[in-house]
C-alpha cells in the first residue's frame, strides 16, 4: 500500500487531534476548577488586568480584600498591614490625577523570593507569590526587596483571623491573590467587589489560556507592567497609565 | 526522645472517652462524631505529623483535601458553646495543658470554627470504639 503526500498528512493530522496523552489528560484541557487533591501546575498562570481609566475614586477593592482576609489595623498607618492600597499618581506637567489599586504584582521572577533566607517567600507553580508563615522568621528582607512595597509586617498580636487566612505577629504578609478562593474556582475578593460594586476595572484569569477573559482583554489593547525596566514580568498589568 | 516521651505521656493521659476521666489524665470533651479521621490511638500519637504533612501540601501545592486539614480539625472539635478548641474545656488546650506542651498553631490560625463549614465524614475504619491506647 502506498500513500501519497496528501493522504499521509491527513492521517497524521487526525492522529494528533485525537491523541490523548494519558487517560483524562489532553493537550488542550477544558477550563474547569481543579479538584482539591490535585497539585497546582504551571499550565496556568493567574493574573490581573486593571484598567485605570475605569478605576475611579472608590475603595471597594481595598475594603473587600481586608474584609475577606481579616486584615485589621490599629489606627497606626505607619505600621498597619495593607495587602492592597489605592495609590494616586499625578502628572506634574498637566496636573492630571489618576488613582490605581496596588498590591503584590505576582512577578514571574520575584525579588522577594530571591532574597528570602529561609525559603518562606515562594512562588507557587501557578504563579501566585506567597509567604509560608510557618517558616518565615520575620527578617523583612522581602519587604526591602519588593519594588512595589507590597508586603507588610505584622507587628501586633492577631485575633479573630479568618480560617482560610491565618496571620500572626512576627511574619510578613501580602496579597495572596485570594489563593483560597482561586483554589475553589472563584475570583479574588477585590475583583468580585470591583465588578459588583465598583467600576468594573479589574479582570482576573489565566494568562496562559488564550481564551480567558484576561488574555483576550490583554490581547485587544495596550497594557503596561509597573517598573517594566526591572524585567520581573508581573502577573498584574495596568491599562491607561 | 522528648517527642517519644510526650507521645507516651499523651497516650496514657488521654485515655478518656467523652467527658469522663478515668482517674489520671485530662478531661477531653468530644462533641461531634464517633470516630476521628484516623483511629483514635493513631491520632493521639501522630496528629501533629498528619497536620504538618498536610500543611506543606496545602501551602505549596494547593492541595486542599479536608481529611487531614487543620481547618477540619477545628471545625469538628470546636466546643459548640464557645466555637473554639482553646479555652478551659477546649479540645486542644485541655490535653495540651495537662501534658504541658505549648501549641503554636493558634498564634496565626484561628481557634474558632468556620461557621459555614461542614466537617467531612469521619473515618470509617476498623478501629474499635473506646479501645485502650
Amino acid at each position: 500500500m502506498s500513500l501519497n503526500r496528501r493522504e499521509f498528512i491527513g492521517i497524521g493530522g487526525a492522529a494528533v487531534a485525537g491523541m490523548a496523552l494519558a487517560p483524562g489528560l489532553r493537550l488542550i484541557d477544558l477550563a474547569q476548577a481543579r479538584s482539591p487533591d490535585e497539585t497546582v501546575t504551571s499550565l496556568k498562570r493567574w493574573g490581573l488586568l486593571i484598567d485605570i481609566d475605569k478605576c475611579q475614586d472608590c475603595n471597594v477593592c481595598v475594603t473587600a480584600c481586608h474584609e475577606e482576609n481579616g486584615v485589621v489595623g490599629h489606627g497606626r498607618p505607619a505600621t498597619d498591614p495593607q495587602w492592597i492600597r489605592k495609590v494616586t499618581i499625578k502628572d506634574k506637567q498637566t496636573g492630571y490625577v489618576q488613582t490605581l489599586p496596588l498590591m503584590c504584582q505576582h512577578c514571574e521572577s520575584p525579588p522577594c523570593v530571591d532574597v528570602c533566607p529561609t525559603g518562606a517567600s515562594f512562588k507557587r507553580a501557578d504563579g501566585i507569590v506567597l509567604v509560608d508563615k510557618h517558616i518565615c522568621i520575620g527578617c523583612r528582607y522581602c519587604m526591602m526587596a519588593c519594588p512595589y512595597k507590597a508586603r507588610s509586617f505584622v507587628h501586633e498580636d492577631t485575633t479573630d483571623q479568618k480560617p482560610h487566612a491565618p496571620r500572626g505577629k512576627g511574619t510578613v504578609e501580602s496579597c495572596t491573590l485570594c489563593v483560597h478562593r482561586v483554589d475553589a474556582g472563584k475570583i479574588p475578593a477585590c475583583v468580585e467587589a470591583c465588578t459588583q460594586d465598583g467600576n468594573q476595572a479589574m479582570v482576573f484569569g489565566d494568562l496562559k489560556d488564550r481564551n480567558s477573559d484576561v488574555s483576550k482583554n490583554l490581547a485587544s489593547g495596550l497594557s503596561v507592567q509597573l517598573r517594566p525596566d526591572l524585567n520581573l514580568n508581573t502577573g498584574v498589568r495596568y491599562r491607561g497609565i | 526522645m522528648a517527642a517519644g516521651l510526650f507521645a507516651v505521656t499523651l497516650a496514657q493521659a488521654a485515655d478518656v472517652s467523652g467527658a469522663k476521666s478515668k482517674g489520671i489524665g485530662p478531661t477531653v470533651k468530644i462533641h461531634r462524631g464517633e470516630q476521628c479521621v484516623e483511629p483514635t490511638e493513631d491520632m493521639r500519637r501522630n496528629h501533629m505529623k498528619y497536620i504538618l504533612h498536610q500543611r506543606d501540601k496545602t501551602m505549596h501545592q494547593g492541595i486542599r483535601t479536608a481529611k487531614h486539614s487543620f481547618k477540619n480539625c477545628v471545625d469538628c472539635h470546636a466546643d459548640p458553646k464557645t466555637n473554639s478548641v482553646q479555652g478551659q474545656d477546649g479540645f486542644c488546650s485541655s490535653c495540651h495543658e495537662y501534658a504541658s506542651v505549648k501549641i503554636d498553631c493558634f498564634s496565626c490560625h484561628t481557634d474558632k470554627r468556620d461557621k459555614n463549614a461542614v466537617a467531612v465524614a469521619p473515618f470509617k475504619g476498623t478501629a474499635a470504639k473506646g479501645a485502650p491506647p
